[in-house]
């Protein structure tokens, strides 16, 4: 008797299967149409860091204070800054990232004390060159003072 | 038709460039609707770029399968291994020619029609045995002694099924078996062989959850693990092909071929009903394909000969005590 009870009811577990694929069949498709469709990113997505361009000033607050070059465990960062005045703070004058090394672990963005690192949300990052994984962050903001 | 020798032998030749013609169209069809099937039941689109709906990937598939380099294993034996991929795809071919694709289109009607297909549909396994031993590969000879041991085994409640529909008929001519589904079709006369053949049907053409012969995860690609470009090509149409000559049959020995239901054709020509009703089929084959995990190897042969075999038998028996008592 147990082998009859084992083929109808495996028997019927295939049907309920095969009717958990039919549903699937005209359910609509989940992929992303990369080209003509992007994914919509979270904002904690970890993009290449950059500069934030602050609405009061108009640019960044860098203070060239090197807590980030200190910080990056892989060294990557170069940071150059020149007193503007007497008793005032310093200003970046060269910010390189050389990203082939960078993994984005945030601990610049987070050790940064005037909070003027975040990261972008850029994914689509092509390069044909060693050369080009090696940014001035300061001339992406659009000023260039190297 | 005509009547003199010249009429067959033009009949003849139509057929079979209209059979070429058609098996290459339809594996072309197959692979595309095989990949837009696994795709959706996946949640994914499958192919779309090539051509509207992607439809000719399957070309573009095929031409650069053709551009690939033929190599051949050194200690591989070359007869054989160069013989292996047409011996799988000529038998299959000849399938074709008792098919009833309508009321008047057959190649050729002959009275031992259904004994042909399989005669010539067991061809295969001889096939995929001299591939795999010929390709000098310890993964291509296990999956070809696999196969050989399940087709072996399914072949014979499939072969049992059929014959409870043959002693139905009383004939083995496939335009009378279709004649004779007038009333009702076989598969509500015959559910258990409806349904045991079509078990068969997928295990003996090697398709998931029996393809433990081609194993892609396990086996490396099994018995076609040696062959590269069009040989490898020829495997796959072949196994199309197959699909597609154990549908026709099906649908001719259970789905009533080429009649409408309860022989009223709606209006729409015979070959129409036969060709839904044999792609239908197919469907339902890649879905059962992309819904079960493969079936390990000792549980295969239990099922066909604990299972399949025993039920098959008993069909049979009940349907001649039946035939008998009517």
């Amino acid at each position: 008797m147990g082998y009859f009870k084992d083929i109808l009811e495996g028997g019927w577990s295939l049907v309920e299967g095969m009717r958990v694929t039919l549903r699937r069949l005209y359910k609509p498709v989940v992929t992303v149409q990369y080209p003509r469709q992007r994914v919509v990113l979270s904002p904690a997505f970890r993009g290449p860091i950059e500069l934030v361009k602050f609405e009061d000033t108009g640019t960044h607050k860098c203070i060239a204070c090197g807590n980030c070059e200190k910080t990056c465990p892989s060294g990557v960062i170069k940071v150059q800054g020149v007193k503007q005045a007497a008793k005032g703070p310093k200003v970046a004058t060269q910010y390189f990232i050389d990203f082939s090394k960078c993994s984005l672990c945030g601990l610049c963005v987070e050790a940064c004390p005037t909070n003027t690192l975040k990261f972008s949300s850029d994914y689509e990052l092509v390069g044909v060159s060693r050369a080009d994984s090696s940014a001035d962050l300061l001339a992406k903001l659009g000023e260039s003072k190297a | 038709m005509g009547n003199g020798v010249g009429s067959e032998w033009i009949r003849l030749i139509v057929g079979l460039v209209v059979v070429l013609a058609f098996s290459q169209l339809n594996a072309l069809f197959l692979v595309w609707l095989e990949r837009k099937v696994a795709g959706h039941i996946q949640l994914r689109p499958g192919p779309k770029e090539v051509g509207p709906f992607g439809l000719l990937q399957t070309i573009v598939d095929g031409i650069k399968l053709v551009g690939k380099e033929l190599i051949t294993p050194r200690p591989a034996d070359r007869k054989l291994f160069m013989v292996a991929p047409v011996l799988v795809f000529m038998p299959v071919l000849v399938g074709f020619l008792v098919l009833p694709f309508g009321p008047d289109m057959i190649i050729r009607d002959m009275n031992i029609g259904v004994l042909l297909v399989f005669a010539f549909s067991t061809f295969g396994v001889l096939a995929i045995l001299a591939g795999g031993w010929a390709s000098n590969n310890k993964y291509a000879l296990l999956g070809a002694v696999r196969s050989v041991a399940q087709n072996i085994a399914y072949e014979i409640p499939l072969l049992l099924s059929v014959m409870s529909v043959v002693l139905m008929v009383n004939s083995m001519t496939f335009s009378q078996i279709v004649n004779s589904q007038q009333s009702i079709w076989f598969i509500f006369l015959q559910p258990v062989a409806g349904l045991i053949y079509l078990i068969c049907a997928t295990a003996e053409t090697n398709r998931a959850p029996f393809d433990i012969p081609e194993a892609e995860s396990e086996l490396v690609a099994g018995f076609h693990t040696e062959y590269t470009g069009m040989r490898f090509g020829l495997f796959f149409l072949a196994e199309y092909t197959n699909m597609f000559i154990v549908s026709a049959v099906a649908t001719s020995l259970f789905f009533g071929g080429w009649q409408g239901p309860f022989g009223f054709s709606l209006g729409i020509p015979g070959v129409v009903w036969f060709l839904v009703k044999t792609y239908v089929l197919i469907f339902v084959i890649m879905w059962v394909r992309w819904t079960f995990p493969r079936i390990r190897f000792d549980q295969l042969m239990n099922f066909s000969w604990k299972v399949m075999i025993p039920l098959s038998l008993a069909n049979l028996l009940v349907t001649a005590v039946v035939i008998k008592l009517i």
